[in-house]
């Protein structure tokens, strides 16, 4: 027969979106907190996107070519984000070994050992992140000061880095915060950290901008926030000489580059908006929990690494309403 | 606010090319091949054989059970055989070929086109007339009429719903009917009102027919118990259960009938059947059927005889065009792709619908990202990645309490995966095995 037609199953159409086109949203919604880190950090904070980037990519189509010997999936652009987290999550100056050792631990150990893009259980860029702050602690706290700071100084600690020196030390919240950045700058994005986490406006943009195309949802990321703001709240209504304001912890390290970007990433989150209230609560809470009484100042990238791994369990838990009821 | 059904849901491009058109009367063919199964239920028995004439409207093969229907004579002439006949997929099942020789009708038949709006008969006697015409739902689930409009003993049925919502893409035989036979479809529905005994009957329109909401909702006033439901446009509202939880609010608890909250649904196109059997004492034998596609010369509504080949429909409508992969007998959601053209119009056939070669195939699948998609638009609250996945691993217990027989197959999960994920392809795989196993335990 000449003129063969196609059988196939119902739904004969398919709507528009691809894999490629929700993974370039994110790295539009990426753009502008880049945009600002090179504002204040200067070309270094691109040097170390671009080598992250490249590491990234670079590994996960090598692993895929000789290793996996399956075709390789880099255009997808999955590898793409997870260099560009990598690099929002580390500090501007650090050396270019050890972005690629990161790159290397976020796509081989985070995304690839587990079957590659859909089946990683963990956040492949916090992997990174996390085994880079355990394994060279002193490079990953040592975070570059803004340019448009007065400090003569190489290095500045971050605003949450002050505020737990300073109550380790005994000093009530009244003497610190001196020393603490403006609420402006707070807001804006003017203070050290790491490179994509430090402009909470930046970061709300992006967030805007994902939930309009609708690349998340708004449970996870207010969850998350909302659940820091209340636990942090409650204890600053306690004693506000002990612990800073709920405010302060929503516009300082990495609450809203985690919130945001990394908590809301889809293949690491639960399914259901119940469950991923559930997983963001979790998340705030053990973020807190770390910031107010752990060593480190700053848990959020454990609080989601912890959070992940109950994510299978939700997703079996916590099931959408039936149409029909209960049977 | 407009009213829909509240979970799920998904917006495909409407592309009613076809909505300004007005029904045509298709040309009779020379051969009609008619299928003696055209309904859900058991196949009916042929009366005739080769060599017998027959005249329009003649029974020519009969029910064969409650859950069955009557097929009747779309033309007058000869039956040139009682044999196997291609259906839409290519498999050989029993049909009977009339060579058509003039136009002639049963006399009983009413062929004016004077609208008839009294009727003098009880209930059981217009479900005797629909089941006699061998109506079945027109929206493609061909489903027979009379069955429906029983209840089950202990059930009691409050209401009638009429589906207008056309929600599939493309068609639009329910708008042309609602447009040009409104009086009728009112007729219809009073009739079905009184063969189920009830005082109310909700119409479902959704707002992208404004034209046809303002004209039924007009010509309505003249009829004591029918309201036109305005819903807000959204598939698959056409579903049963979509369609009553849009315009009552009720759930239809799962694995039960609409009748279980006291509902029957029937369609625009079978209630303007329903007209024509009691009123006119026409039998089931010709629908309006939707030609259309983007590249089809000219997209329309045709008037067919039951058995005309879809070929005839197509050259009618400006010819196969050159960039033809594939051809759907319904709509693009839930129709079925068919092998060839010489495929006959059955009861259920709401449209013919020609897709190009570039969107005739589907593209290439990737790994499910859990981007939780198929979950928010899945209309019955089920979770389709999981269920692909049991399904997948032949885990059929776990299928069956994840409840994938709640699954009307609406085909908005696989339409949304952004993967290109075939979903709807494994669902169906699961639910037909699970089915198997809930059949085996009850014997």
């Amino acid at each position: 027969m000449s003129n063969l037609l196609t059988v196939s199953p119902s739904p004969h159409v398919h709507a528009s979106d691809t894999v490629q086109k929700i993974m370039y949203r994110v790295i539009i919604a990426l753009i502008p907190a880049l945009i600002w880190s090179v504002v204040v950090f200067g070309w270094d904070a691109l040097r170390v996107t671009l080598i992250a980037v490249i590491a990234s990519v670079g590994f996960e189509y090598l692993a895929q070519k000789y290793i996996m010997k399956v075709r390789p999936s880099v255009t997808d652009g999955s590898a793409l984000i997870t260099g560009l987290l990598l690099a929002f999550n580390v500090p501007a100056n650090l050396p270019w070994w050890i972005i690629i050792l990161g790159a290397l631990a976020a796509v081989g150990i985070g995304k690839l050992s587990f079957g590659g893009l859909g089946t990683n259980i963990f956040n492949p860029a916090l992997v990174g992140r996390v085994f880079l702050l355990i394994s060279f602690p002193v490079q990953m706290t040592s975070y570059p000061v803004p340019r448009m700071s007065d400090v003569d100084a190489v290095t500045a600690a971050t605003p949450l880095g002050l505020l737990k020196e300073g109550l380790m030390n005994g000093q009530p919240v009244s003497e610190l915060l001196g020393q603490l950045p403006t609420a402006t700058d707070l807001l804006i994005g003017n203070m050290g950290g790491s490179l994509g986490e430090i402009s909470a406006l930046m970061l709300i943009i992006g967030g805007l901008y994902m939930l309009l195309r609708k690349v998340i949802t708004w449970h996870t990321p207010v969850a998350v926030l909302g659940s820091m703001f209340v636990m942090a709240g409650a204890f600053w209504l306690v004693n506000p000489e002990m612990y800073m304001e709920p405010a302060y912890h929503l516009l300082t390290g990495g609450a809203m580059l985690g919130a945001i970007f990394m908590a809301t990433d889809m293949v690491t989150s639960p399914m259901t908006g119940k469950g991923q209230i559930i997983y963001g609560v979790g998340i705030g809470v053990i973020t807190m929990s770390i910031r107010l009484f752990g060593a480190y100042p700053e848990g959020i990238s454990f609080a989601i690494l912890i959070m992940n791994a109950f994510t299978p369990l939700i997703n079996n838990t916590v099931k959408p309403k039936r149409f029909g009821g209960k049977k | 606010m407009l009213k829909t059904f509240k979970k799920g849901g998904i917006h495909p491009p409407e592309n009613k090319l076809s909505a300004g058109n007005p029904i045509q009367e298709m040309e009779l063919p020379k051969v009609v091949y008619i299928p003696v199964s055209q309904h859900i239920g058991a196949p009916s028995t042929p009366l005739v054989k080769k060599g017998d004439k027959v005249k329009a409207g003649q029974l020519i093969s009969k029910s064969s059970g409650f859950v069955s229907a009557n097929i009747h004579s779309s033309v007058s002439g000869t039956v040139a055989k009682v044999d196997t006949i291609p259906d839409s997929f290519g498999y050989p099942k029993q049909g009977i070929v009339i060579n058509v020789e003039g136009d002639e009708w049963e006399e009983t038949i009413d062929r004016s086109p004077d609208l008839v709006r009294e009727c003098s008969l009880t209930g059981p006697e217009i479900v005797q007339k629909i089941q006699d015409a061998g109506i079945v739902g027109m929206g493609g689930a061909t489903f027979p009429t009379h069955v429906k409009l029983v209840p089950p003993r202990g059930m009691k049925a409050e209401m009638l719903l009429i589906n207008g919502s056309e929600c599939e893409p493309y068609l639009t035989s329910d708008h042309r009917l609602m447009l040009e036979k409104t009086e009728e479809v009112l007729v219809g529905t009073t009739l079905l009102m009184r063969a189920m005994g009830v005082e109310k009957a909700l119409i479902g329109i959704e707002n992208n027919k404004p034209d046809a909401i303002s004209l039924m909702k007009e010509k309505a006033r003249g009829y004591k118990g029918i309201e036109v439901v305005p819903l807000k446009g959204k598939y698959p509202q056409g579903g049963e259960k979509q369609l009553i939880n849009a315009a009552t609010g009720r759930e239809v608890p799962s694995g039960a009938l609409p009748i279980s909250v006291g509902c029957v649904v029937s369609n625009v196109g079978s209630a303007f059947a329903v007209y024509e059997a009691v009123q006119k004492n026409k039998p089931l034998f010709e629908r309006v059927v939707t030609v259309t596609g983007k590249s089809l010369e000219k997209p329309c509504n045709l008037k067919a005889r039951i058995g005309t080949q879809v070929a005839e429909l197509v050259a009618f409508a400006g010819g196969l065009p050159e960039d033809t992969g594939k051809v759907i007998s319904g709509g693009p959601m839930m129709g079925k792709a068919v092998a060839s053209l010489e495929v006959p119009v059955t009861k259920g056939t709401s449209g013919v619908l020609i897709m190009p070669e570039k969107e005739a195939g589907r593209g290439e699948h990737l790994v499910c990202i859990r981007c939780s998609r198929c979950v928010s638009v899945c209309p019955m609250g089920l979770e389709p990645y999981l269920l692909m996945t049991l399904a997948e691993k032949k885990i059929f217990d776990r299928l069956e309490t994840e409840r994938v027989m709640d699954c009307i197959e609406c085909g908005s999960c696989s339409y949304t995966c952004p993967s290109n994920r075939p979903l709807l392809d494994y669902i169906r795989f699961g639910k037909a095995n699970v089915g198997a196993i809930i059949r085996a335990r009850k014997n």
